[in-house]
């Protein structure tokens, strides 16, 4: 399965998950911001593409709940130290955080929820599964 | 308060299936303001008894031990109203179970004639998410539910019993 097959089968989920048109997802659009997710949604999301991709997406590995948890390591006056960068990069390899990085505010963390982020980690998750498969 | 909107199961399997009735009766305090001179169940409610016989199948399949909540309704659909004296038959069947949830088809009949269709997503959360949630941390699995449970396994019984005979 292509990229851009994967797009098309994520954005058609989000479609259905979230009530948005499907001019509305790019892969650039932000799931909270641009698309209007709720707490809930992350749930519903994560649900449809298991289904929709036959796979099995383990608690937190997408979307990692309260990634800090207010650790004064992680977050100082509201910006997200060195330390924190790494714990992030860690818990979200998915992620593209060269933008983020620039200006690492805790409030920016929702803009690394992006169809992006989940189209890699499908893409990934895919070709791990056939490699186990092979 | 009393919310449970099933009045009793009819057949229970777990992992799979579960049907429930309820009937309604004029005296059901809805029927007053809801809608005067025209006694009909509020849809929402109908959508409760249904998440309800549906929902004990999600919570079963992980023995209760987690909290499930109603999360969201995708789809829902009614062709017609429920009026009172008649009984409605609830049929749910379990279409997805992962780490995340279940996923919950669900029909509601007046005999032979089906009347309204949904598809329910309970999601699984921890106890953190329930507080944020629904402001409660004992909110899904209560007396009342686990009576149901025993309802719903008194049901599970009885095809086995009748097979025996």
């Amino acid at each position: 399965m292509t990229r851009d097959d994967i797009f098309k089968k994520v954005a058609a989920t989000l479609v259905e998950a979230l009530n948005v048109d499907e001019d509305q997802v790019t892969m650039a659009s932000t799931l909270q911001g641009d698309l209007g997710a709720e707490s809930i949604d992350f749930l519903d999301i994560v649900f449809r593409l298991e289904r929709e991709f036959s796979i099995k997406i383990p608690r937190n590995e997408l979307f990692p709940e309260s990634i800090f948890q207010g650790d004064p390591d992680f977050v100082k006056d509201g910006k997200v130290t060195a330390k924190g960068l790494s714990e992030l990069k860690a818990k979200m390899p998915y992620a593209d955080l060269s933008a983020f990085e620039k200006n690492p505010t805790l409030e920016g963390i929702s803009d690394l929820f992006t169809v992006n982020l989940i189209v890699s980690y499908i893409e990934s998750k895919l070709a791990s599964g056939a490699k186990a498969a092979a | 308060m009393r919310w449970i909107w099933i009045d009793r199961f009819v057949s229970f399997e777990s992992g799979k299936s579960a049907m429930a009735v309820k009937n309604l009766s004029l005296a059901e305090d809805f029927f007053a303001d809801h809608m005067p001179g025209y006694p009909v169940m509020p849809a929402p409610l109908i959508l409760e008894g249904l998440a309800q016989t549906g929902g004990i199948l999600v919570g079963d399949a992980n023995n209760f031990t987690k909290n499930v909540v109603l999360a969201k309704i995708g789809k829902a659909s009614f062709k017609r109203d429920a009026l009172a004296g008649e009984s409605l038959t609830y049929t749910t069947t379990l279409l997805q179970m992962s780490e995340v949830g279940g996923l919950v088809a669900g029909t509601v009949h007046v005999g032979d004639e089906p009347i309204g269709e949904a598809e329910i997503f309970f999601a699984h959360v921890g106890p953190e998410q329930l507080k944020e949630l629904t402001g409660s941390d004992n909110f899904v699995f209560t007396g009342n539910l686990q009576k149901m449970l025993g309802l719903a396994k008194a049901a599970a019984k009885k095809p086995e019993a009748s097979g025996a005979a």
